[in-house]
């Protein structure tokens, strides 16, 4: 069985800022991680391949350096992994990215085929849950999404059994596999990797593919091949309100709670 | 060309329409006024034709239905496809879908297809005057940033929205449109999923979307013992115990109760909350309340800045002396 696994580098996003002056994105010192959802897609292929088998492949497109996320994926059992990286690549957006990476785990498959795509269920630079979906549509293969748990596999009917979180409720179906699956952070807890492990993946030599390597059309790639574009960005507006700081002119939380009820009471909710 | 089209997936749970649906079709209402167009609600499902006409009250021109027992529960595979069809044939300027889980797991997947640029969880769409683009405006990057797109060629633009931001325009019985009855040409045996069983979330009374009362507790709570102060007065006001993300992550509340980005979007009348230092993922789930309410001991907590009235001190202190007024004036 082949499990490949689509693991993004991102900057720790709780710590990117807007220079309120210049107006554009601070991300010097902004450490770069892997993105949590991913590890967590990671950590459930992992989980397949304890219970029956499997060759894992992480899949990551980014800069050089991404092959850090790579390595780590290794050191916890990932068993090989490809970095993507092209300077035709830089400003894909979802579309773009979904044709890259789709288009690459064509690729992967033509070497052994592969069973089960695991996605996280969003990245926390971009927020936008659209690549999985995307890729799944492109390989137009069986796409699942939200999934917190795989519940049973069939590798001779070739279907798998998972539950997806919902707004008000688990949804347990039953897939034909080749199948995309889109994780959730509540999936799983991510494992530790052992010492002897993390040496080695240290040596783990990352196959590095570009856009020629994948026999990408360049037109769908990057700024060129992404209909959407960012007009401005700018940090969160602040709510223009007058607070009332009830502190500044009261201290005894008697009489605070009796001027707070006072207007929870005016606004009609004390019926 | 024919005048131009803005197209809401009209969402359905079990046959259930969304409310989120008409908080989007008053967008779209107001947008295709903006661009001299009409309104089409897509639905889509088994056994739901009879449900068009709500769209019309709401302020559809049209409906675009697709009927078909393979379209009974939400499959990605399948409501893609049919609905791309459809979008294929009758090229619409804008299609709007809430970002909801299923709104946007099918946004994914029809934007590929189409070729569209495709904007999640929008906060914000409007028509630059000048140009006719939708601008749509989105936090990113965990909300630390906002960021406006748009998107020059390709068509439709399609957007995401975050349920619950915009107002459900009046329901009004006397309008009418058109039904366009569409068809599906997928087989059951085509789908490659199929759904075993849905269990419902136990304690699915939580609903904090609807709460017209919401208390939340933050990190100041500290542990769940002290989770009580927030419930009792949450009882005494007959609202809603809510929270920011660390009481979930520490597994004192289950997600159910969790406000903003990461959970809830809520717009209750009364919003409290304690010991919440108000990080802009808490922020934008809360800020549609009509009177906010915070306590913190910190003085620069940013929860305080969004607040109508805010306190500075002790929430075990503040918060059971408003509970015992509370008392006090319902018993009196």
């Amino acid at each position: 069985m082949r499990l490949v696994v689509c693991l993004k580098q991102v900057p720790d996003a709780s710590e990117v800022k807007i220079d309120p002056i210049k107006g554009t994105m601070v991300r010097a010192g902004v450490p770069s991680i892997a993105n949590p959802y991913d590890m967590h897609a990671l950590e459930e292929a992992l989980r397949l391949k304890d219970k029956y088998g499997a060759r894992v492949s992480i899949l990551t497109m980014g800069p050089p350096q991404a092959t850090d996320v790579i390595k780590r994926a290794v050191s916890l059992g990932a068993d090989d992994g490809v970095l993507l990286s092209d300077r035709a690549f830089a400003g894909s957006d979802t579309l773009a990215t979904s044709y890259i990476l789709a288009q690459a785990i064509r690729k992967m498959g033509e070497e052994e085929a592969i069973d089960v795509v695991f996605c996280g269920k969003m990245a926390i630079d971009g927020d936008t849950a659209q690549v999985g979906p995307g890729i799944g549509s492109r390989l137009d293969c069986a796409v699942t999404t939200y999934v917190v748990g795989v519940r049973s596999l069939d590798k001779d009917k070739k279907t798998v059994v998972v539950e997806r979180r919902l707004e008000r409720g688990v949804e347990v179906v039953e897939a034909d596999m080749p199948v995309l699956l889109t994780v959730n952070k509540e999936a799983n807890d991510i494992r530790y990797a052992a010492l002897p492990a993390l040496i080695e993946s240290i040596k783990y030599e990352v196959p590095v593919w570009t856009a020629e390597d994948v026999q990408l059309d360049l037109a769908q790639c990057g700024l060129k091949g992404s209909p959407t574009q960012v007009k401005k960005i700018f940090p969160p507006p602040q709510k223009d309100i007058e607070t009332v700081m009830v502190t500044d002119t009261i201290s005894d939380p008697a009489q605070i709670a009796k001027l707070l009820v006072d207007k929870i009471e005016e606004a009609g909710m004390l019926a | 060309m024919s005048q131009p089209a803005v197209w809401i997936l009209i969402e359905q749970n079990d046959g259930v329409i969304a409310d989120v649906s008409w908080e989007l079709m008053g967008k779209g209402r107001e947008l295709a006024d903006d661009l001299g167009g009409e309104v089409a609600g897509i639905l889509v499902g088994h056994n739901i034709k009879d449900q068009a006409k709500e769209a019309f009250y709401y302020g559809a021109d049209k409906v675009y239905v697709i009927d078909d027992p393979t379209l009974e529960y939400y499959r990605t595979q399948a409501y893609a496809h049919a609905i791309s069809d459809i979008a294929k044939k009758h090229k619409p300027e804008i299609f709007l879908m809430a970002a909801t889980s299923l709104g946007r797991d099918l946004s994914g997947a029809i934007a590929t297809p189409l070729g569209a640029g495709l904007t999640a969880d929008c906060t914000v769409l409007e028509i630059d005057p000048e140009t006719k683009l939708l601008h749509q405006t989105r936090p990113a990057f965990g909300g630390n940033i906002m960021a406006t797109i748009y998107c020059q060629i390709a068509r439709p633009q399609m957007a995401s929205v975050r349920p619950r931001l915009l107002p459900i325009p009046e329901r009004d019985e006397k309008r009418t449109g058109t039904v366009i009855e569409e068809k599906t040409s997928l087989q059951e045996t085509d789908i490659k999923t199929r759904r075993v069983e849905f269990i419902p979330d136990e304690g699915a009374t939580v609903n904090i979307e609807d709460a017209e009362c919401v208390v939340a507790g933050g990190r100041g709570i500290g542990n769940a013992d002290n989770l009580k102060v927030i419930e009792e007065l949450a009882n005494a006001l007959g609202g809603t115990v809510g929270c920011s993300r660390p009481l979930v992550d520490a597994g004192i509340l289950p997600h159910a109760h969790q406000v903003g980005m990461s959970g809830h979007t809520i717009r209750p009348k009364l919003y409290i909350g304690a010991g919440i230092s108000g990080a802009i993922h808490h922020v934008v789930g809360m800020e549609g309340a009509d009177l906010t309410i915070v306590i913190n001991k910190d003085p620069d907590a940013a929860l305080l800045r969004v607040a109508d009235y805010g306190v500075v001190g002790n929430l075990f202190d503040i918060v059971p002396a408003i509970t015992k007024e509370i008392k006090a004036r319902k018993g009196a």
